[in-house]
């Protein structure tokens, strides 16, 4: 069946961009610098962002973007945002537009120290749980079990928690997004928008090839991870409060894990376990919810 | 007369004299990161900005990584920009440091020479800055706390006007820890000499243009094209700015240094502290009768080939002091000299002293026993170790 959104677009991110077909970063993407407006600088390391905007002397974004190294995302955003304050310019909003690699791996030493010193950066992480860019290796986003370029019989590790990292360093604002829901991405960025200090949201990216996704589905399996409780859509506000924007779980991981050829191999005992740690990551939060 | 007397004149160590031009450049953004023995600059600099004394944004990231990436981005945006590092700093931004070049940030940094681990060590060695020597930033070795100083304020000069990034390198503890007098500019008259940066392209909302985006083969060519043509215009600019600034203060700067070369027989060729040494022997022995002179490279990046062609043509010997050691290859301005030696009709033999490696002190005397071992020898290919 399909499902038509109304959506009215500001021109911030044109057509002609390089991404998949079907690919829902470039749908995020849309909305994201949309919102943001035309007063912004983007800082962008290598990741699929990095190819969706596009090779010079073309660009999708109606912005300034700054190509940056793999590990410097989060230095580079605090580069452009001193300069931009030393002239004068304090309300620019300076995005950093960065892959889970670029935010769980290689640039967290960044991510962290810019965090720590609360620079008034909007730092997006468009998560597709590995480096899909360079053909779909692990990454430590990658979940349990699943299988990629460099775990070929699956993961053997849990999913780094990003945003309890984060929360530990008391900014004001991180979120979960989802593109299966537009409408909270917007509120999400809206709100991050109007906040001084570092701001980070995480955006689950289903990726076609990396997660054999069929081209038509991956808003349809990035809404199976939020209504299975895969990937809950939450706010933290100061490392403290914690917010849940859906609170209700209505299907079983299965039909969630059922949609992706990563998890292909998986036996009903994997299935068990990934309902369990899904189910004890669940009444965590909502705990955290009080 | 008594220098102290003389109007803004103070005792300083080479890091303070670094961290006081830093505050007469005016710089808006300044990443800093600590890292012995190159610390004492960044204090003096948040002494300062604690003070109100220096307006510029401070930033202190968690490695010297990130405060270059922070340099890079900052001066893309419009804005001037110092750090300053040393040894495993410098190594650790050896990525950024060939990205920097690339996007040709006007970034000013002080690197403190001193030897790169492994083994650790603390001591004043140049293998640090000049094993960045492809990186293309341009790269000035400074003798004394004045020097460094001056050099700091003529790098943002020429960094600015060529758009390349720029390295006053000094010795560990010989310079940077060691006092003497230094004649501290006026700020009117630096103000003067140095006017706003304000590059023609920056990233800024009301043009929208990108930086750093991938390119295809012949674009990517075509830059490093660009990049070799304002690289080749470095060493006239640094006359030019030497010159000028040599009309406001008294002390002009080239991209390199003769001293008592004319008539030579023997031309000792350094950088950095070392320099101090020579001249002094290169005194004493020329008040012993022995014709000896010594050739200073101040600029080492880029190479100022003709300009050392020139100085050496006639020289019958040239003795090359390397404080540094290249594992493999030998002391890297002796082997830089020879190749831009070669093919001259009338030019000197070169021999290559690996001297004062790690920081082992070389006094004027050795120096005046090295002359004597060297005079009449015959070159060898491969630098020598000496003591």
């Amino acid at each position: 069946m399909m499902e038509t959104i109304e959506y009215t677009d500001r021109g911030q991110f044109f057509s002609g961009h390089v991404a998949c077909a079907g690919c829902v970063e470039a749908l995020s993407l849309r909305v994201i610098l949309n919102t943001v407006g035309k007063d912004a600088v983007a800082v962008v390391p290598p990741s699929c962002t990095a190819v969706i905007c596009g090779s010079y002397p073309h660009s999708a974004a109606n912005i300034p973007v700054f190509h940056t190294t793999l590990e410097s995302g989060a230095a580079s955003a605090s580069g452009v945002k001193r300069a931009l304050v030393a002239q004068g310019k304090n309300d620019t909003t300076v995005l950093c537009l960065a892959g889970d690699g670029g935010t769980y791996d290689i640039g967290l030493q960044a991510l962290s120290s810019a965090a720590e010193r609360n620079e008034d950066i909007l730092y997006v992480c468009f998560d597709n749980e590995g480096y899909m860019n360079t053909g779909g290796q692990k990454s430590s986003s990658t979940p349990l079990s699943a299988v990629t370029g460099s775990t070929p019989a699956g993961k053997t590790t849990r999913k780094k928690n990003m945003v309890e990292i984060l929360a530990a360093h008391r900014i004001p604002y991180i979120a979960t997004a989802s593109p299966s829901d537009l409408n909270d991405m917007e509120a999400k960025v809206k709100k991050a928008k109007g906040l001084r200090g570092t701001k980070v949201l995480i955006v689950l990216i289903p990726c076609l090839p990396g997660w054999g996704v069929a081209d038509n589905s991956a808003v349809k399996v990035a809404r199976l991870a939020v209504e299975t409780g895969v990937f809950p859509l939450f706010e933290v506000e100061g490392g403290i409060d914690y917010k849940m924007n859906v609170t209700t779980r209505s299907r079983p991981v299965q039909e969630y894990l059922s949609t992706q050829k990563r998890y292909k191999h998986l036996t009903a005992e994997n299935i068990a376990t990934l309902q369990a740690d899904v189910d004890d990551d669940w009444q965590r939060l909502v705990n955290r919810c009080g | 007369m008594n220098l102290m007397n003389r109007k803004n004149m103070q005792l300083l160590s080479g890091n303070h004299a670094v961290s006081w031009a830093a505050r007469l450049c005016r710089p808006d953004v300044a990443p800093l990161y600590p890292i012995t023995p190159q610390t004492p600059i960044l204090e003096k600099i948040t002494e300062f900005h604690a003070e109100g004394l220096m307006k510029t944004e401070l930033l202190t990231p968690e490695s010297e990584h990130s405060a270059m990436a922070a340099c890079i981005s900052a001066s893309l945006t419009g804005a001037r920009v110092f750090t300053a590092t040393s040894s495993q700093g410098l190594l650790l931004q050896h990525e950024l440091l060939h990205y920097a070049t690339g996007a040709r940030a006007a970034i000013v940094m002080c690197n403190v020479n001193r030897t790169p681990a492994s083994p650790w060590g603390f001591w004043p060695d140049q293998l640090d800055s000049l094993s960045q020597r492809d990186t293309g930033w341009v790269q000035f070795y400074s003798e004394s706390p004045q020097e460094s100083l001056d050099s700091v304020i003529m790098a943002f000069a020429i960094a600015e006007s060529v758009g390349v990034p720029t390295m006053v390198c000094h010795d560990a503890f010989y310079v940077s820890h060691s006092m003497e007098p230094v004649e501290i500019p006026d700020q009117a008259m630096v103000d003067d000499f140095l006017p706003k940066f304000d590059p023609a392209r920056k990233l800024d909302t009301a043009v929208g243009a990108s930086f750093g985006a991938p390119l295809d083969q012949n674009t990517w060519r075509r830059s490093r094209m660009d990049l070799a043509e304002s690289l080749a215009a470095v060493t006239d600019e640094t006359i030019r700015v030497g010159e000028a600034w040599g009309k406001l203060t008294g002390r002009s700067y080239g991209p390199l240094e003769r001293y008592r070369c004319d008539d030579a027989e023997m031309v000792i060729v350094t950088m950095g502290s070392m320099c101090g040494t020579v001249r002094d022997a290169v005194d004493t022995m020329r008040e012993n009768g022995k014709r000896v002179g010594l050739l200073k490279v101040r600029q080492f990046r880029p190479l100022p080939a003709s300009m050392l062609r020139d100085a050496l043509a006639g020289v019958p010997v040239v003795m090359v002091l390397d404080r540094n050691y290249s594992p493999g290859t030998g002391g890297i301005l002796h082997q830089e000299l020879k190749a831009v030696l070669s093919g001259m009709a009338d030019g000197p033999k070169v021999h290559g002293l690996l001297a004062g490696i790690g920081g082992a002190n070389v006094s004027s005397e050795t120096i005046d026993r090295w002359v004597r071992d060297y005079q009449n020898a015959e070159p060898k290919p491969e630098s020598q170790w000496v003591e």
